[in-house]
């Protein structure tokens, strides 16, 4: 047997312009557990798609227990020995567990002799590795960490011997991830290998032998864990990109214009994806939220925009507190003086299909300039919308063009030039460079100093460490759905590194 | 006593082509395929059925005939909404349209009489078969006369039907292509991460589909008619449609449905022009709204929620 399970040689997968795996090279040794770090969108997850035949990579090579191996789909991922576990689980909600788990493996045109034999091997399995499960139970009505064991005993079901977890801990309670990983820890005593997909550090320094760390779409280390420390790894992580210097003045903070107090937003499992955060944002100052992506950064700035319902907790804006935990209505907002520049403009910015004119406007052409009794205004709107793009020199200058036919860039000056030209109160702004060239980074950060010295209350959200150290007066880091420190922009990278990944009290201890 | 039996009869009768129909639609559906198109390909299989008989002389050949098409109509929805990702309402839709034009159009081209076949002899339709026994238990009261009236003296295409229900019960949940039909409809991800081809498992739902409204529109045309007319399914692949939601797409449920709505039907029929007491003449109308209604109002909120196939009408697009 050779001494890795899985090898992976050169690989690249590029989906359209972006490269989402950059050649890439990863041992993993046989009877481990691996696990692969990085942040969201780092390219973790789609390696692992290939690795389980989702995606074909455009080039490269992938050895199983030595051997050269193509893998076409995921019937030959699983003849090769490796289970999979995702993110998001492939169960059939109202099936029993027994029928999830013979799906695929059924071995046999009529059910009730397959479902005899599984019965029989699923209290194996169970009695092997602990992992205990009513065979009868309705997916549906079984909580999470359990439907998670079904998807583990499907794999080994299959005769797994590698084992693959995306993402596992995502959607568990602390005792819930407790539970898991002791049942890896046993998988590994049976001398199954364990591939570990995760963001979250304390779980590789927890249970993994070796780390490989994701950045960017390449791999940038591969260590034993024990050699490494959560200093080093979130370095690795997050990585020391050029630090952009940013001319700026001292900010003159005056009143209050958005109080945040005791907010706590759930998501539709219910878990806390923002817990209790209270802080203030005063006019005339940027506060930056720094954080690993996926802590509960978006769903904050959507709960404030009312976008998305809190759970509890009150917002003020300019003293006035808005119904965040009632829905609160975002067009009504705006009309308070609260702008949003979306951290997905795709999704929530623009639309794609229209027009920039159209685009320019969207949301306020209710607004009396750009109407003409019960119709738009189309004049006026073009004539605002040349205006727009001469300052934000949006480029081509066209206000009739398609917006899905501009760059990233202009496509969020679009967005920009729309809200801030709304004179507003607080400025909220998400991921205000992804995706944006590098002339645009610059042009965009000098305009939200400017509505910072023009008055606006600011509020920052960015996974761009340099973005928001350059930028932000005053950082507040988030781990988890908490806020876990404020800190001065002047704060090392380290520093807010420690923060970032959650170890502020092991890195004092 | 012999009212009731009549009636109840005629009700077996006219269920059978919406019970074909609605487990036509069951297996689409189920699979995730929704398929508002079940008129349209029983249309077409009464045609064929139909045109086929009427030139061979065979009524099995006019059913080879009749599945032939519908079949080839179903497929045609499932390259649509399976390989091509369309809306699959839009193909079901375009289904009816074509199937309502075509057997027109081609029965005045090919026969001349105005959309209509030619009168089929007594050789080339499904007759009624006595089962056995009929004759010495006709003399039995009440059982006797369910046995002779009610259950013997149907055409093999009704028998066929009713023994579709347990049949498709036993394929969809004891039979490893029913477990992956369902998961399918349900959660195709999971289906295709366990490396079954989602595509392949939905295009023979689509497939049996076709086979059942073919059978339904051979039933209707050379069975309890001696010739395709036009228009001749007349709504009832909307009927069976009802059913199935009405029957939460369980089969057993559909027959009950199906036989339902067929009693409804037979009511109307029976009870057409005639002055009732107090009520008085019932509008044709309303007792052909009934089943429409009625699904309308028990789906209301007397038989609970009808919770389709989570999949349905969706196609599938791998990714992550």
């Amino acid at each position: 047997m050779s001494e890795y399970a899985i090898e992976l040689k050169g690989i690249n997968k590029s989906f359209g312009p972006v490269r989402a795996n950059h050649d890439i090279n990863l041992p993993i040794t046989q009877g481990t557990i691996h696990g692969i770090i990085g942040e969201n969108g780092a390219g973790k997850s789609t390696l692992m798609s290939i690795l389980y035949g989702f995606y074909q990579a455009d080039s490269g090579d992938i050895f199983v227990n030595g051997d050269k191996m193509t893998i076409p789909d995921s019937q030959a991922a699983i003849a090769a020995g490796i289970g999979m576990v995702h993110q998001h689980f492939m169960l059939v909600e109202n099936f029993t567990v027994l029928e999830n788990i013979i799906l695929g493996a059924e071995g046999g045109n009529i059910l009730n002799r397959a479902i005899g034999n599984a019965r029989k091997e699923l209290l194996q399995l169970e009695e092997d590795y602990g992992l205990t499960v009513d065979p009868d139970a309705i997916i549906e009505e079984l909580p999470v960490g359990i439907q998670q064991r079904v998807e583990i005993l499907k794999a080994l079901y299959r005769g797994a011997e590698i084992l693959i977890l995306d993402e596992p801990t995502g959607v568990l309670t602390p005792s819930e991830a407790d539970h898991l990983f002791k049942i890896l820890r046993q998988l590994k005593d049976q001398g199954k290998t364990i591939v570990l997909i995760t963001h979250k550090l304390r779980e590789i320094m927890a249970i993994t032998d070796n780390v490989s760390v994701m950045r960017q779409g390449t791999m940038v280390a591969t260590r034993k864990t024990s050699e490494t420390s959560v200093a080093d790894l979130a370095e690795l992580m997050v990585g020391r990109r050029v630090l952009m210097q940013v001319d700026k003045g001292d900010a003159n903070p005056a009143d209050v214009k958005l109080a945040v107090e005791n907010l706590t937003v759930k998501d539709s499992r219910g878990v806390s994806m923002v817990d209790d955060v209270s802080f203030e944002v005063r006019a005339g100052e940027i506060v930056g939220i720094a954080g690993v992506a996926g802590n509960g950064q978006s769903e904050l700035l959507e709960a404030i925009a009312g976008i998305m319902p809190a759970e509890t907790g009150r917002v003020l804006l300019d003293g006035e507190p808005i119904n965040v935990t009632g829905g609160a209505d975002p067009a009504l907002l705006r009309e308070k003086g609260m702008v949003h520049v979306p951290e997905d403009r795709h999704h929530m910015g623009l639309v794609l299909p229209f027009e920039e004119y159209e685009n320019s406007i969207l949301g306020y052409h209710n607004q009396e300039q750009y109407l003409s009794g019960a119709f738009l205004n189309i004049d006026a709107i073009r004539a605002d919308a040349k205006e727009k793009i001469e300052q934000y020199d949006i480029r081509p200058p066209n206000p009739r063009l398609k917006t899905a036919n501009f760059s990233g860039g202009n496509q969020q000056k679009i967005v920009l030039a729309r809200e801030m030209e709304q004179d507003p109160v607080v400025l909220l702004i998400g991921q205000p460079t992804r995706g944006v060239d590098v002339g645009a980074i610059e042009f965009i950060h000098k305009r939200i100093i400017e509505m910072r010295d023009a008055g606006k209350a600011v509020l920052l959200v960015s996974v761009e460490l340099d973005e928001i150290r350059s930028l932000s007066d005053r950082v507040l880091v988030m781990f988890a759905g908490k806020v876990v420190g404020e800190r001065s922009p002047e704060t090392s990278e380290g520093e807010l590194g420690l923060l970032m990944a959650g170890v502020e009290g092991q890195a004092a201890e | 006593m012999d009212l009731i039996i009549q009636l109840l009869d005629t009700t077996v009768r006219l269920s059978v082509p919406l019970l074909l129909a609605c487990l036509a639609g069951l297996y689409s559906e189920r699979s995730g395929v929704f398929d508002i198109g079940l008129e349209g390909k029983m249309l077409g299989g009464a045609f064929g059925a139909a045109a086929i008989a009427a030139t061979t002389g065979s009524a099995w050949l006019g059913l080879l005939s009749g599945i032939a098409v519908a079949v080839a109509l179903s497929l045609i929805h499932g390259f649509a909404s399976i390989t091509s990702r369309g809306n699959q309402i839009v193909s079901g839709v375009a289904i009816n349209f074509v199937a309502a034009g075509l057997t027109v159009l081609l029965g005045q081209s090919w026969f001349g009489l105005g959309g209509k076949t030619p009168q089929l002899p007594k050789t080339a339709r499904f007759s009624p078969i006595e089962l056995p026994f009929a004759e010495a238990m006709a003399d039995v009261p009440v059982i006797g006369q369910i046995y002779v009236e009610l259950i013997s003296g149907h055409n093999i295409l009704a028998y066929v039907a009713f023994l579709m229900v347990p049949l498709t019960w036993w394929v969809l949940f004891r039979t490893r292509f029913g477990l992956r039909l369902r998961a399918v409809g349900e959660n195709p991800a999971a289906v295709d991460t366990a490396g079954i081809s989602v595509v392949w498992a939905r295009y023979r739902a689509v497939i049996i589909c076709g086979i059942l409204c073919g059978i339904a529109g051979t039933y209707l045309s050379i069975a309890q008619s001696a010739g395709f007319g036009r228009d001749m399914t007349a709504g009832k692949g909307f009927i069976a449609l009802a059913a199935l939601i009405f029957a939460k797409w369980k089969p057993v449920n559909a027959m009950f449905a199906c036989l339902l709505f067929g009693f409804l039907e037979a009511l109307d029929i029976r009870f057409q022009g005639v002055e009732l007491p107090i009520i008085g003449v019932i509008p044709v109308q309303l007792m052909q709204a009934l089943p429409y209604i009625l699904t309308v109002i028990l789906l209301a909120g007397f038989i609970g929620k009808a919770i389709p196939p989570k999949a349905g009408g969706i196609p599938y697009v791998k990714e992550r």
